[in-house]
């Protein structure tokens, strides 16, 4: 296992994406986009629903190929890890579910227990490891799944709209996690289309309108001068509808 | 001949006699129907895991056959065990023919379509739901196959206990490859066809009642494993 200081001396290696589009069944759902991710910060996907953010999100992630164009890693691709909008937890209890996930990154087996109830802990989950996951409420669920994603060691984390469905305590929780994995050296990926979410957040900014990458900008740029007409009335609290996909 | 009420108070007398007889035919037909089981999931969990991840050419070929043997008539599949292990069949020197090894094999033909048909199924449901988050932990399909069965294993409990149903209610295949030879092959279900047809009504309706109840407490374990598991899991 890698310390903690062999992380943050290792760069992370950019993520680029050339002209990368998607389509389903014929359908134009992503147009293609341009976009180097690289250093270790925190990039808000932002844009109204539709715009593409968890598309985007899933093909860096490697969920889906692209339709057509290139996504590669310049070098090897690293450990990575994504949190879903909807945990999906294993029919089993909270511990099982972060030993299960020690199993497939084959932890020696004596190790599993050990590791997982520490990061129970760090997520202040360690009363419930005996609970089955799946009647853990929502903020306990996706405290769980950042624990499972904590015990990867990714180097980069996707986070896929993590606390639209949280109240503020259970956001509060999912936002100190992501600084925390931040501080360990690792980039954050999360989409997001609460505006002082991403204000308390973001490095820097996409934000998608339509299936269009309209905006990759430093966060403080965003938000003082947007480029789109679309951004700017979305930073303006007006209701952006994405328009449909090219 | 005793009039059926007569036949009906023998038949609880002997149960509740335990009479040796009956207690035989009872025990090898636990025996076989438990070892065909053991072996048609040992097979049939994981044959139907892989089904449900795996796509290649001729899979829903596949699928659709499968599918049809879950309704397999028992004595064709003991017409065809019984060809295999006839003495000039293929597997004829192993001399399993009536023997309650031949059985076993009898029942697995019979039940392992049921169980990797329907794990196919619910595996294929569950993997919908698990896929992504899977595929982002960097599972291999092979690797996924006991993950998937562990978390479909409250589905899977009442698919084996379909196919242990089902074999232990079977008559036509233990009769042709098993022979009903008394004290060796004889099973309740053979015995009651004999009992009945030789006017015996007693020790036929002794048996029908064991097999009923024995049928009964299997579905009604099966009912109470799925509700605590339901409640428990969420």
């Amino acid at each position: 296992m890698t310390t903690l200081n062999q992380l943050l001396t290792q760069a992370i290696p950019p993520l680029v994406l050339e002209e990368v589009s998607f389509r389903h069944r014929g359908q134009p759902l992503l147009a293609p986009v341009t976009l180097r991710l690289d250093g270790c910060r925190r990039t808000l996907v932002m844009g109204p629903n539709g715009a593409g953010k968890s598309l985007l999100m899933r093909l860096a992630h490697g969920l889906l190929v692209p339709s057509q164009g290139r996504l590669h890693w310049e070098g090897e691709a690293p450990r990575q890890a994504m949190v879903f909008q909807r945990p999906v937890l294993l029919r089993r209890s909270a511990l099982a579910n972060l030993t299960h996930a020690l199993a497939v990154k084959d932890t020696p087996r004596h190790r599993r227990k050990a590791l997982a109830r520490e990061a129970l802990e760090r997520f202040g989950l360690a009363a419930l490891e005996g609970r089955p996951a799946r009647v853990l409420s929502g903020g306990e669920q996706q405290r769980l799944a950042l624990a499972r994603a904590w015990l990867l060691e990714p180097r980069v984390l996707f986070l896929d709209e993590p606390t639209s469905a949280l109240d503020p305590a259970a956001i509060q929780a999912v936002e100190a996690a992501v600084t925390e994995f931040h501080r360990r050296g690792t980039r954050i990926i999360m989409s997001s289309h609460d505006l002082h979410q991403a204000r308390r957040l973001a490095d820097d900014v996409l934000f998608l309108c339509g299936g269009r990458l309209l905006e990759h900008t430093p966060a403080e740029r965003f938000f003082t001068a947007p480029t789109s007409a679309e951004a700017r009335a979305f930073i303006r609290g007006e209701l952006v509808v994405s328009p449909p996909p090219p | 001949m005793p009039t059926s009420d007569s036949a009906f108070i023998t038949a609880l007398n002997l149960v509740l006699g335990l009479d040796p007889a009956l207690l035989a035919i009872v025990a090898l037909s636990l025996q076989v129907s438990l070892a065909a089981v053991l072996i048609a999931a040992l097979i049939g969990l994981p044959l139907g895991a892989a089904l449900a991840l795996w796509r290649f050419p001729g899979r829903g070929l596949l699928i659709v056959v499968l599918n049809a043997l879950m309704g397999l008539p028992p004595v064709v599949a003991g017409l065809a065990v019984y060809l295999l292990l006839s003495r000039a069949g293929p597997l004829g020197q192993f001399g399993l023919l009536f023997t309650p090894g031949a059985m076993v094999v009898a029942q697995v033909v019979l039940i392992l379509p049921i169980i990797a048909a329907l794990t196919r199924q619910q595996v294929e449901e569950l993997h919908g739901e698990y896929a992504e988050q899977l595929t982002s932990l960097g599972l291999t399909r092979l690797r996924r196959i006991p993950t998937l069965l562990w978390d479909a294993r409250l589905g899977l409990i009442t698919v084996v206990l379909a196919g242990f149903g089902r074999a232990s209610a079977e008559v036509g295949a233990v009769m042709i490859v098993g022979g009903n030879i008394d004290g060796v092959t004889r099973v309740m279900t053979t015995a009651i066809v004999l009992e009945t047809s030789k006017g015996n009504l007693a020790l036929a309706l002794g048996l029908g009642l064991v097999l009923l109840v024995l049928v009964t407490l299997i579905n009604g374990a099966a009912h109470l494993l799925g509700e605590m598991a339901r409640r428990r899991l969420g």
